[in-house]
C-alpha cells in the first residue's frame, strides 16, 4: 500500500482531544503515522500528492455496540458480508454483534465458527458477544471465562433480560471475578407482557398493549442495587425514558457503570408509529416527546455514554403483518451517523459529544483499541460531508433487509469515504 | 312507507358523499359522515319491519365477510344486511381457511381481491388488521371489530338506538361500564358519543381502565354508583375473560358485587334511564339477569334489531 496523505480537513478525535483543522498520514502498512494540524501542505514531502479534504470532517471509524447479524441461522436477513458493506457506507468500522442467532452464541465451539466467518466474509472488525445464559433461557450462566479467552468481549442476552434477581446477582459476581463486561437489556417481563408500544394514549387509541416506562426503570434500579455490592463492569444497552435518565444521572454519582441509547429513541417518538407502522415496532419502544428530549439532554450532559444503531435487520415478510404479529426492530447501521448528526444540526448536542458517543466511549467501555486516531494504531476512519442533504430511501439501502425506521426522512451529513486499516473500502 | 318510497328516498340522498373510502373506525369519520349513516339507517328500520324486506340497491355487488374471530350477531347481521340489499354475500369461516396453513393476512387479502369483491367486512383479533387489509385491496373495507381498537358499526347502532329512545344524543349523560381495557366497543362509543355531544362517564376498576383514557374527553370513575349518577344511558360491557392473560380481577363474584349492574346501583341513574349491552352477555357477572330482560329498561334486543339497519346503511354507502 502506498503512503496516503490527507490535508485540509476538520479532524475530530475525542480520544486524543483533537478537534482541529489538519490532516492525517497513513503509513504503508495501514497504520496512523501522523494526525492533526501538523499535517498540512507545508510539512509534506513535495513529491507526494496529498488528498485535499476541502474542509470535510475526518473522524475515527464508528464503533457500534449493538448490532444483530443473521449469521448463523438467519442469513436471509443479514450475513457478515452484507452487514459489513452496510456498515462501511455509514462510517462504521467496528461492530459488537449480539448473540441472538440460531444457534445462540453461548459456547466456545460456536465462537470459533463465528470468528472464522467474520474473518473470511467481513471487511470490518467484528467483536462478538456471547449470551449471559445458556440458550438465552435466563437460567444457567454461560462460561464467561472460557468464552472471554476465545475473544468474546462482552456478555448479554441481547433482546432478553435476566428476570431472576438471584441469578443476576451471581452473574455480576462471576463477571467481577473474571473481569467481564455484561450488558443488560432492561425490561421487566411481567410489566411488559404482550406490550408492543409505549403505554399511554397512543397504545389506548391503537388498541395495543403497552410497555410502561417503569418496566425499564425497575430492572435498572434492581441491577444498580446489586451492583453496589457486586462491582463488575456493567452496561445498560439502551435507555428509552426520562425516568431512566433521571435514575442513572443520580446513581452515576456513587456507582461505576455505563449506558447507551439507540439513535431511534433519540430522534423519533411514539407519534411516528402513526397508523400501525410495523417498521417502528422497536424494543425498547419509542416513547413520548418528553422522553426523547430527556434522552437528548442525557447525551448532552454525558449521563448517556454511547449511541448505538440497534441494527436489527428483518425481512419484508416478518414486517408485512399485523402490528402484533410483526417482528420487532429496525435496520439502522447505515443511517446511525447521519441520524445522530440531526442532533448537531438542530443545535441540541455538540458535534464532538456525538462523535465521542460513537467512537471513543464505546471503545473505552469495551476495552478495545478502536475508535481513535492514535499514532501507530490501525487507520480505521471515515470522511464526512457534514452538510450534504440526502433522503433515506429503502431501495438505496445496502443492508440485506430494508426495514428502516426513517424511510423518506431528510437528513443532513453523509459519509463519503470509509477506510479500514488504511484501505479505502467505501466511497460515494 | 312503501318500498318504492324508500327506494326514492335512498336515491335522493346520493348528493351527500361519505368522506372515507373505508369504514375502519369512528375516529376517521366526520360528524357529517356519521349523520349521513344514521339518516340512511333510519330508512332501513321500517323496511326491516315490513313484509318484503328485499331491496335491489346492491344487485350484482359482491360482499365478502371475513371473520377471524367467532361472532354470532355481528356476522349474521352483516350477512342479512347484505342479502336484504341484494348483494351476493359470501361468509368465510376463517377457521378452515388457508390462514390455518400459514397464509398471511396480506396474502389472503390479495387472493380475495383477485375475485373482485365490492366490499369486504373483516373481524380480526389484532388491532389494526383492517387498516392493513384496506391498504392491499381495491374495494371498500368495513371493520367488524379489530382487536381492542374499534368496532364502528356497533357504536353507530348504539347511537341509533339512543336517538330512537331519547330523540337526541347531545347533552345526555352516558355511562360506559366494565371491561374498558379490552373493549373495542367502548373505544368506538367514546369517539362517537363525545362527537355527538354526550357527556361520557367511564366506570371500571383501575385494572381494566386503559392508560390516559381521560384524554379522550371522558370522566373516569372506579366507583360505579358515582359513575352512574344522573345518567340517561347505562351501557354495560362484557367482561372479556378470553383476552385476559393474567389476573386482572380477584373473582367474578367480587366483580359482580362492585361492577355488576344491579337494581340498587341503577337507582343512582335517572328514573327513565335505559340499559344497553353489545352482547353477548355474562348474566350474573356484569349484569343482573332480571335487569337484562326488563322490557321497560333494557333495549338490548332493539340494539340487535337496529344493527341490521345500520349495517345495511354502511354497506350501501361504502359500496357506492
Amino acid at each position: 500500500m502506498k503512503k496516503q496523505y490527507f490535508i485540509n480537513g476538520n479532524i475530530i478525535d475525542p480520544h486524543n482531544s483533537i478537534n482541529e483543522n489538519g490532516g492525517l498520514i497513513v503509513s504503508e502498512d495501514g497504520k496512523i503515522e501522523a494526525v492533526g494540524k501538523k499535517v498540512n501542505v507545508n510539512n509534506l514531502p513535495t513529491r507526494e500528492k496529498p488528498i485535499d479534504l476541502k474542509g470535510k470532517y475526518l473522524i475515527p471509524g464508528i464503533v457500534d455496540m449493538r448490532v444483530f447479524v443473521g449469521e448463523p441461522g438467519y442469513e436471509y436477513k443479514e450475513n457478515f458480508r452484507t452487514l459489513s458493506n452496510a456498515a462501511l457506507s455509514g462510517g462504521v468500522t467496528s461492530v459488537v454483534t449480539m448473540p441472538n442467532t440460531n444457534p445462540i452464541i453461548d459456547n466456545v465451539s460456536i465462537v470459533d465458527f463465528l470468528k472464522r466467518r467474520g474473518r473470511d466474509k467481513s471487511k470490518i472488525n467484528i467483536f462478538p458477544c456471547a449470551s449471559l445464559t445458556q440458550n438465552i433461557e435466563g437460567t444457567n450462566m454461560t462460561e464467561f471465562g472460557l468464552l472471554a479467552k476465545k475473544g468474546i468481549i462482552a456478555f448479554t442476552d441481547g433482546v432478553k433480560t435476566i428476570q431472576n434477581t438471584s441469578l443476576m446477582s451471581r452473574i455480576m459476581n462471576s463477571a467481577k471475578d473474571l473481569d467481564c463486561l455484561i450488558m443488560q437489556h432492561a425490561e421487566d417481563y411481567h410489566l411488559s407482557k404482550n406490550g408492543m408500544i409505549n403505554s399511554g394514549i397512543i397504545a389506548t387509541k391503537l388498541g395495543l398493549s403497552g410497555i410502561p416506562d417503569i418496566a425499564e426503570r425497575i430492572i435498572i434500579e434492581r441491577d444498580l442495587t446489586l451492583l453496589e455490592k457486586n462491582k463488575c463492569r456493567y452496561h445498560i444497552s439502551q435507555l428509552s425514558s426520562a425516568k431512566s435518565v433521571e435514575v442513572i444521572k443520580e446513581r452515576k454519582n456513587d456507582i461505576k457503570f455505563t449506558c447507551g441509547v439507540s439513535v431511534n429513541n433519540l430522534s423519533l417518538n411514539e407519534n411516528d408509529i402513526g397508523d400501525f407502522k410495523t417498521f417502528l415496532k422497536l424494543s425498547p419502544p419509542l416513547r413520548k416527546e418528553e422522553d426523547r428530549e430527556a434522552l437528548v439532554q442525557g447525551l448532552k450532559d454525558k449521563t448517556i455514554d454511547v449511541i448505538v444503531s440497534d441494527h436489527k435487520p428483518e425481512d419484508e415478510e416478518s414486517k408485512r403483518l399485523t402490528f402484533s404479529q410483526a417482528a420487532t426492530g429496525a435496520s439502522g447501521i447505515e443511517t446511525l451517523l447521519s441520524l445522530s448528526l440531526e442532533l448537531y444540526h438542530n443545535g441540541s448536542v455538540k458535534l464532538e459529544t456525538i462523535i465521542q458517543a460513537l467512537t471513543s466511549n464505546p471503545a473505552k467501555i469495551l476495552r478495545i483499541n478502536k475508535g481513535n486516531l492514535t499514532i501507530g494504531n490501525d487507520a480505521d476512519f471515515c470522511i464526512i460531508d457534514l452538510d450534504k442533504p440526502w433522503i433515506v430511501k429503502k431501495e438505496n439501502l445496502i443492508s440485506k433487509s430494508k426495514n428502516t425506521s426513517i424511510e423518506d426522512k431528510k437528513l443532513q451529513g453523509k459519509v463519503t469515504n470509509t477506510f479500514v486499516k488504511g484501505k479505502e473500502l467505501f466511497k460515494v | 312507507m312503501t318500498i318504492e318510497l324508500i327506494l326514492m328516498a335512498t336515491k335522493s340522498n346520493k348528493a351527500i358523499k361519505i368522506s372515507q373510502k373505508h369504514l375502519l373506525g369512528i375516529q376517521d369519520l366526520s360528524i357529517n359522515d356519521v349523520n349521513l349513516i344514521l339518516d340512511e339507517s333510519q330508512k332501513f328500520i321500517k323496511l326491516n319491519q315490513s313484509k318484503n324486506k328485499r331491496l335491489n340497491v346492491l344487485n350484482g355487488k359482491t360482499q365478502i365477510n371475513l371473520f377471524f374471530e367467532p361472532s354470532t350477531r355481528t356476522q349474521s347481521s352483516f350477512e342479512l344486511a347484505g342479502k336484504r340489499l341484494g348483494a351476493d354475500v359470501m361468509s368465510m369461516n376463517m377457521g378452515n381457511s388457508a390462514i390455518k396453513k400459514g397464509e398471511t393476512l396480506i396474502d389472503t387479502a390479495m387472493t380475495l381481491n383477485a375475485m373482485h369483491p365490492d366490499i369486504i367486512v373483516i373481524r380480526h383479533q389484532d388491532s389494526g388488521a383492517c387498516n392493513l387489509l384496506s391498504q392491499k385491496v381495491n374495494c371498500a373495507v368495513l371493520n367488524a371489530g379489530d382487536g381492542r381498537r374499534e368496532h364502528p358499526t356497533q357504536a353507530l347502532l348504539d347511537a341509533l338506538t339512543i336517538i330512537n329512545r331519547k330523540d337526541k344524543i347531545q347533552g345526555l349523560r352516558i355511562a360506559i361500564c366494565g371491561d374498558i381495557l379490552h373493549s373495542r366497543v367502548a373505544r368506538s362509543n367514546i369517539y362517537l358519543l363525545t362527537m355527538l355531544g354526550a357527556e361520557v362517564n367511564i366506570v371500571a376498576p383501575s385494572n381494566l381502565m386503559p392508560k390516559e383514557i381521560e384524554k379522550f374527553g371522558v370522566n373516569t370513575f372506579t366507583d360505579m354508583k358515582k359513575g352512574l349518577k344522573d345518567c340517561d344511558i347505562v351501557m354495560m360491557l362484557r367482561l372479556q375473560n378470553e383476552r385476559m392473560t393474567s389476573s386482572f380481577l380477584s373473582s367474578n363474584r367480587e366483580y359482580y358485587e362492585y361492577y355488576g349492574l344491579t337494581p340498587d346501583k341503577l337507582d343512582h341513574a335517572k328514573q327513565d334511564a335505559i340499559i344497553m349491552h353489545p352482547g353477548p352477555m355474562n348474566r350474573g357477572i356484569e349484569i343482573d339477569t332480571r335487569l337484562a330482560d326488563d322490557i321497560n329498561k333494557s333495549v338490548i334486543k332493539e340494539q340487535v334489531e337496529l344493527g341490521v339497519a345500520v349495517r345495511m346503511a354502511c354497506l350501501k354507502i361504502f359500496c357506492e
